[in-house]
């Protein structure tokens, strides 16, 4: 029969052999593995500056987005959106954006979902503005905090990225972030969201938006750059940014935004 | 169609990435680990406070929890858009994440109920183990026991008075350490739901606290729920036996009433318990929804029009009344009978269920921009995979699990019965519940 003492000896001898061979095992964070392994334009911040008083609701951005990221069109998920408001004289706020505002807003028609809509006349509307929307890419993202598996992290030059090889589709991060950036990927079931085209801004060219924006409402830069244009414009006029109570730190900052602005 | 448009609907500006992407099988996976955590907690309650009338349910629950704990994870699996990287969480926890702890706290809270349960069941295992071996002439299920026992006792088959008095000790130790375990594991869960910030109705402190009595007090109400069940097949075999002369003879047994005699006064000492758990959870809710109405901060118009309007018969009339108020009613008149037990510990296991799916579906049936709504349409239907695992079928074959876990369990741990003794050290006496002797 076994005795206290060897018992206490033999469990002993074997955790600290435990724990010497554990000790080789380095705890791995794939989101560092993953960050290190992208090519970061050296020393960049990358920032989105959108001047909503010159969005006219086109819809451009949101086809140049799907098309550029191979979105399925019809999907109804999307990484960037425009978002239509309206006022009425009584007070009344209207507010939505059918298939993310893809298809323009041609029409008076206010989709207030299930199947209603509600025309509002020019002569009731006292204002009326758009608003692109698009993954703020947060310096304190909550979806990078509550990912279970670390398959979400953020980039050296501050871009929240999504690595679809690890993620196990739970939607944690959908439910942390409070902006509705992300989404289901309906190709490969992982979560979604705007890479700020990644793949673009590592070669020095513009997110697919920011190109296909005819009026200049989007634009993008490097907050590091003193020279950049929109580093500047961000540094110096009166920038906000969305849902500052959240304590995300967005890193898309808009010019022009009206208290109604969900 | 997109993940979670096939059972949302938007009505008013709601984003467009916006669904119901946590849905039933996320309402089932805090009710499954509340259950766990409950049965639990009941079976500590005789271990380690050595609260003596809870003897019989004790090991009851104790197996019962062990078979729960088993389903737990599954609703997470049905959940996952890629259940094979499941795994991954064992691999690459990132423990900002509440959901990565899930790993360290469920197999730290089976290891202990595992080693609770065999300490508990070592002398039976043991006796099991050495007569079959023993046997002489082994058809094939006899080899299968043979082993079977022979491997769980883990080759220790010392059971003499000495041996089993510090088994006893064990349980006690791991009884008391697996309370807090319990809490944790459920706690979390709650936790995964209040941390969230973005969400205006999970994001309270009080929201791992509130999950944790609940769970106590649905582990309690499924325990006696079972066990009622249990006793009653048990009294309708007692009263078909009797029947027979010869089998009375070669089989001594209890008879009805006296097995019925049993029942009862275990179910009035647990409802106790219940009520008294019940009182605390209730209270914590209402105060959080109190403090809510009260400091009104920026999300509470959405959340009044959700609280005490779209949802209003689902938590008002469904949760808080027919599956708190009802059974508080039912429990708390003296002189509880079977019959009202049955019906009132089936009613709190619903309120539970309702409670879980008011925070889960309740907390996403607003939008983000605080200016929309989402309905939540539950698939009934299995046409594919999706509306099998994310609808109704998918969370009835969640809750069979534990069940069918249980009569598997309960083969290899007989759990208390008046006719195998009430608790394993008196499983040698087969003929009358200790129990009975103290009654009379």
């Amino acid at each position: 029969m076994i005795t206290r003492r060897e018992f206490l000896k033999t469990s002993l001898a074997g955790a600290a052999g435990a724990a010497i061979s554990l000790a080789a095992i380095e705890m791995v964070d794939p989101g560092k593995v993953l960050a290190a392994a992208v090519q970061p334009e050296k020393n960049a911040r990358w920032a989105f500056l959108i001047d909503s008083t010159k969005c006219v609701g086109c819809g451009l951005c949101v086809k140049a987005c799907k098309l550029e990221n191979g979105l399925p069109f019809e999907a109804n998920i999307s990484p960037t959106w425009v978002e239509r408001y309206i006022l009425t004289n009584g007070g009344e706020l209207f507010a939505d954006s059918p298939k993310a505002g893809r298809d323009g807003y041609t029409s008076k028609r206010v989709d207030l979902g299930m199947g209603k809509y509600q025309v509002v006349d020019k002569s009731d509307t006292k204002k009326a503005f758009f608003v692109p929307k698009l993954c703020n890419h947060c310096e304190n993202p909550p979806c990078v905090q509550v990912c279970p598996v670390g398959a979400t992290y953020r980039t050296p030059d501050g871009v929240v990225l999504v690595d679809k090889s690890w993620c196990i589709g739970c939607g944690y991060c959908i439910m942390a972030c409070p902006y509705g950036a992300r989404f289901i990927d309906p190709r490969t079931r992982t979560a979604g969201k705007c890479t700020f085209c990644y793949h673009r801004i590592t070669k020095g060219l513009k997110t697919a938006c920011v190109q296909a924006c005819p009026f200049g409402a989007r634009q993008f830069g490097n907050l590091n750059d003193p020279n950049d244009p929109v580093a500047k414009t961000i540094m110096t006029q009166r920038v906000v940014v969305l849902k500052d109570e959240y304590g995300t730190k967005p890193q898309a900052y808009y010019l022009g935004l009206s208290k109604e602005v969900r | 169609m997109v993940h979670g448009e096939l059972w949302t609907l938007k009505e008013l500006f709601v984003y467009p990435n916006e669904y119901i992407y946590w849905a039933i099988q996320i309402v089932m996976y805090p009710f499954m680990t509340g259950l766990v955590a409950g049965a639990f907690v009941l079976s500590s309650l005789y271990h380690v406070f050595g609260i003596k009338q809870l003897k019989d349910l004790a090991q009851f629950a104790l197996v019962f929890s062990f078979a729960l704990l088993g389903a737990a994870p599954m609703p997470l699996l049905f959940h996952l858009q890629q259940p094979e990287r499941g795994f991954n969480v064992f691999l690459t926890p990132h423990f900002t994440s509440a959901i990565a702890a899930f790993g360290v706290v469920f197999f730290s809270y089976s290891a202990l109920v595992a080693s609770e349960l065999w300490l508990l069941y070592r002398r039976h295992l043991v006796e099991m183990a050495l007569k079959l071996r023993h046997r002489a002439s082994k058809n094939v299920s006899d080899v299968f026991g043979m082993v079977l026992y022979n491997v769980l006792t883990l080759g220790s088959y010392d059971i003499d008075e000495e041996a089993l008095h510090k088994d006893e000790r064990a349980i006690k130790v791991l009884a008391a350490a697996g309370i807090p375990l319990a809490l944790f594991l459920h706690g979390y869960a709650g936790f995964i739901f209040g941390s969230v910030k973005a969400n205006a109705l999970w994001m309270t402190p009080l929201m791992p606290v509130i999950f944790i009595c609940s769970a106590i007090v649905s582990g309690i109400a499924l325990c006696m729920l079972t066990y009622i069940v249990m006793m009653e097949f048990r009294k309708f075999m007692a009263s078909r036996r009797r029947d027979t002369l010869l089998y009375r003879q070669t089989h001594p047994t209890v008879s009805r009433a006296e097995i019925g005699g049993v029942e009862i006064h275990v179910i009035r000492m647990t409802a106790k318990y219940l009520l008294f758990f019940l009182i605390i959870a209730i209270s914590l809710e209402v105060l959080d929804l109190i403090f809510r109405g009260y400091t009104a901060v920026k999300s509470w118009d959405v959340l009044r029009e959700v609280i005490y309007g779209k949802d209003f018969a689902s938590i008002f009339i469904l949760q808080y009344g027919l599956g708190n108020l009802v059974p508080f009613v039912l429990l708390v008149i003296p002189r509880l009978t079977v019959r009202r037990a049955i019906l009132g510990t089936a009613l709190i296991l619903f309120g539970v269920f309702m409670m879980r799916w008011n925070v889960v579906i309740g907390g996403q049936a607003f939008s983000l921009s605080f200016a929309g709504f989402m309905h939540y349409d539950l698939p009934i239907i299995p046409v594919d995979i999706d509306t099998y695992r994310e609808g109704l079928f998918g969370a009835l074959t969640i809750l069979a699990m534990p069940f069918a876990l249980f009569a598997i369990f309960a083969k290899i741990f007989p759990v208390a019965t008046p006719e195998l003794g009430l608790s394993s050290r008196a499983s040698d006496d087969r003929t009358i519940p200790s129990s009975v002797y103290q009654r009379s």
